[in-house]
């Protein structure tokens, strides 16, 4: 058979060909082009519109940021140097204005002398918050994190190093409480005793003991009042000390609302729809205005204190909800699980339950502080100095009056490093977590 | 045959209080009510006794006294001789106004940001991720006053459209006036009103218009008379289509359907636009529309449309891709894939986290104060508490508006999500 094979057909080639490049269309910038920028008749037209947009918004913004003037003293003089040097009209950015006031844009009027105060916190936060998104780093470090909210209090306020310290032991007397209980009252009685002893030193010994001390070696910072914090700072210490507290607040909440105890079940529940229900602003306003009525005749506290307060309630209610659906996605068979292995409800909700829902709700938690770092702004209209009331003071001086785009830049651009930088870690987090279930 | 041998304790111990899960749970619960309790009446106590102190009682009675401001913007009928109560009325529908435009304006954004960043064409893809992460991440606060700034510095002042030569000039055929006040648009009168009001001339030379509410009726209603018979006609060709298998076209019925009636109603009442035009010092007629109005709408707009845009993406991304194949596998072309197959299971994903959106962005709307927009916050929780001394009693009406308006928004979603729920076994 072979041979009338041989004898039909007159040629086979017995050798490859060589590879030839693809079509000229079909390879490198060309076919990019074809595939991504003009696959179909619609597409050629939104690339154009599309580049038109972007030549539109281009050709406006980018002589402004070409031509920018960076030392002047005011607005008139940087009118003036921009005429000289450009030509008269030229669009022009003054970022001058940012060289003169950045001080006041991250600091407020924080007294210059300490600048360095903040600054080390800032970087004492870092190392601190370092451990805790970072799983590689030693774990030792997190004595540090657990040391630093005093230390970063004092660098703040300031005042004699008693009082936080004086603060930070209650927790050590705590711990002696639960320790010193546990053999005498069990388990129940040692967790009540760690509650109610430190809370009882916080509110009638810590204050004499810190007192007595600081009149025996007074070693202290300046102390800077609170009236003198602001710009980024400000939206710092709200939004970091937000997020650290509202977590824990939020999961209790989510557990509350998820708990088949009926009267904590409904106080969530109403606790969390409440909070939600209302703007942040009307909660600021809240905080200024009525927080007093609330109070003991005569008490008055720190107006950034409550605001921290609000700000954590408010997002903790947020937080609670976010939890409540990772709580809610976790199969049955988790629960069911934790049961008959016999553990009781803490121990399932911390072994079992909470790293299963937590990590389902990263990207929502993570929103969450985004929003609420964003939502620090807000504190302006309660008359805290934050980056917006800033540059409204810094607009109103006779040297900047008009002064507007150059700003908005600036605090738009620091906003957006900030909460683009958390969503990435979030991503960052999200990928590490991944068991690959699916 | 095990037998329970557990030996029963006749007498009850208060220890079982604490360690007997029968009970425990009833403990904790009293403990919590108690504790709940004594909280909530340590704060009446002191709110009773600083109320005392500062010699102020807790009523509501400031709500009928004469409000003495003036509001600049009102849907309803207002001068400064009404009472509070009207006042925090004409603040409560200006939420609702601007809530109502942004939702609107922010679907339409969100859903085209959404889906053209899943195109697959490169720069408008890229184009939308700019505008999303940019939105997302800077607060809404800035965006406000940026846009604010551009209305009120960047646009022309009045003046500026006078002379001979004017720097700047009307759009559109002379219908629509960009100010550094806002923006003039022209408004419908109509020279046949059925108001009964008497017809003014807009202009000289001009024909006499009037409107009342009644003509504004007559219209919605001619309207929605035309949409039901639209709903009617789809229901016919659909049952149509079951019976046969062929579907009439009808698309030329359904817009004739739309246009003819209201035509006519609009025809029957002399309907024309006035235009604004320049008188003295500014422009005068036609509808106008403030700064504060437009750089709140723009911004929300944009703002929330960033995070619906993100919730369309996910949505249209949470439908497996064999969905879509066994679309195409049926011979659906991709247009109809995408809108027989994809969309209506997306919605369910999309709508839940859409509607909550709704609710961020009326809450939102409350950083008006940032503009000067009179909203419910700025009359009833502003120049109301400033002018009474009400704090207590403005800010929990306040609370109560916004409260009451997300719990309805948030049961509406509940009734939702009941009825697009996947039914399961």
């Amino acid at each position: 058979m072979s041979d009338t094979h041989a004898q039909t057909v007159a040629y086979v080639r017995d050798t490859m060909l060589p590879e030839a490049p693809p079509p000229a269309a079909e390879r490198g910038l060309v076919k990019w082009v074809r595939e991504n920028l003009a696959s179909s008749w619609l597409n050629i037209v939104l690339t154009l519109l599309s580049l038109a947009l972007v030549w539109y918004v281009l050709s406006h913004v980018l002589p402004w940021f070409w031509y920018t003037v960076w030392n002047a003293g005011s607005l008139t003089e940087c009118r003036e140097i921009r005429d000289a040097a450009f030509g008269e009209g030229t669009p022009s950015a003054c970022f001058a204005v940012i060289k003169d006031r950045w001080p006041q844009l991250l600091f407020g009027f924080y007294p210059p002398e300490f600048y360095w105060r903040p600054v080390l916190a800032l970087v004492l936060f870092f190392v601190a918050i370092a451990p805790v998104l970072f799983a590689n780093l030693p774990r030792k470090l997190l004595w540090f994190t657990a040391a630093s909210p005093f230390v970063l209090v004092w660098l703040f306020w300031g005042g004699t190093i008693w009082g936080p310290l004086a603060v930070a032991a209650g927790f050590g007397i705590g711990y002696a409480a639960y320790l010193g209980i546990l053999p005498i009252a069990g388990g129940l009685g040692a967790v009540i005793g760690a509650i109610v002893v430190p809370v009882l030193y916080w509110l009638l010994l810590a204050g004499p003991i810190a007192g007595a001390l600081a009149g025996v070696a007074p070693i202290g910072l300046t102390f800077v009042p609170s009236d003198d914090f602001g710009g980024f700072m400000l939206s710092f210490i709200i939004g970091i000390s937000g997020i650290i507290l509202s977590l824990p607040l939020g999961i209790l909440l989510a557990l509350g609302r998820q708990s088949n105890l009926f009267i904590l079940n409904k106080t969530s529940t109403i606790f969390i729809e409440v909070i939600r229900g209302v703007p942040l602003i009307v909660w600021l306003f809240t905080a200024s205005l009525l927080l007093n009525y609330f109070l003991p005749p005569g008490t008055n506290f720190d107006l950034m204190l409550r605001v921290i307060i609000m700000v954590t309630l408010f997002s903790s209610a947020y937080i609670a909800e976010v939890v409540r659906g990772g709580l809610a996605a976790l199969p049955r068979g988790q629960y069911e699980a934790a049961d008959s292995l016999g553990l009781d409800y803490w121990k399932a909700q911390r072994l079992i339950i909470m790293p299963q829902a937590l990590k389902i709700s990263i990207p929502g938690i993570v929103n969450t502080f985004i929003g609420l770092f964003k939502d620090t702004v807000l504190v302006v209209f309660i008359g805290l100095l934050d980056p917006i009331g800033l540059s409204n003071a810094i607009r109103a001086t006779t040297d900047w009056n008009g002064i507007y785009w150059e700003l908005f830049v600036f605090i738009g651009l620091l906003f957006f490093i900030c909460c683009f930088s958390m969503s990435q870690y979030s991503q960052y987090l999200e990928r590490k977590l991944a068991t690959g279930h699916r | 045959m095990s037998v329970i041998s557990d030996e029963q304790d006749s007498g009850f111990r208060l220890s079982q209080l604490i360690y007997d899960t029968r009970y425990r749970s009833l403990t904790i619960q009293v403990v919590a009510f108690m504790l709940l309790t004594l909280f909530f009446s340590w704060l009446a106590w002191n709110t009773i006794q600083n109320l005392e102190a500062l010699g102020k009682d807790f009523n509501f009675g400031f709500l009928q006294n004469r409000a003495g401001y003036d509001i600049n913007q009102r849907l309803i009928e207002y001068s400064s001789d009404s009472t509070h109560g009207r006042a925090a009325m004409v603040g409560i529908l200006n939420t609702l106004l601007v809530a109502f435009l942004g939702c609107i304006l922010a679907t339409i954004l969100g859903v085209f940001a959404g889906v053209l960043r899943l195109s697959n064409n490169w720069i408008v893809a890229r184009l939308m991720t700019v505008y999303v992460e940019g939105f997302r991440n800077v607060p809404l606060l800035l965006w406000i006053l940026v846009i604010f700034a551009v209305m009120s510095e960047g646009m022309p002042q009045p003046r500026e459209f006078r002379g001979e030569n004017p720097t700047a000039s009307m759009m559109l055929g002379d219908s629509v006036a960009v100010t550094n006040r806002g923006i003039y648009v022209p408004r419908l009168g109509f020279t046949n009103s059925l108001s009964g009001k008497e017809a003014v001339a807009p202009q000289e030379g001009a024909a006499p218009v009037a409107s009342g509410a009644i003509d504004w009726l007559l219209i919605l209603g001619v309207l929605a008379a035309s949409i039901l018979a639209i709903r009617a006609l789809r229901g016919w060709a659909g049952r149509r289509q079951e019976a046969t298998g062929d579907r009439p076209v009808i698309w030329y019925y359904e817009l004739g359907l739309l246009i003819v009636p209201t035509a006519a109603v609009l025809l029957f009442l002399g309907a024309t636009l006035v235009n604004p035009y320049l008188r003295g010092f500014n422009f005068t007629e036609g509808t106008y529309l403030r700064n504060s109005l437009i750089a709140l709408w723009l911004a929300l707009s944009l703002y929330t449309g960033a995070f619906i845009a993100e919730n369309v993406r996910g949505g249209i991304l949470a439908i497996s891709k064999g969905q879509t194949e066994a679309a195409y596998a049926l011979g659906l072309r991709p247009g109809r894939t995408m809108s027989l197959v994809v969309l209506p299971q997306a919605m369910r994903v999309i709508i839940p986290p859409l509607i909550s959106q709704y609710l961020n962005l009326t809450k939102n709307s409350s950083l008006a104060i940032a503009v000067g927009y009179m909203d419910a916050r700025s009359t009833l929780g502003g120049i109301t508490i400033n002018q009474t001394g009400r704090e207590l009693e403005g800010m929990l009406l306040l609370g109560a508006f916004y409260l009451v308006i997300s719990l309805l928004i948030s049961g509406g979603m509940n009734v939702y999500n009941q009825s697009v729920k996947l039914k399961e076994r």
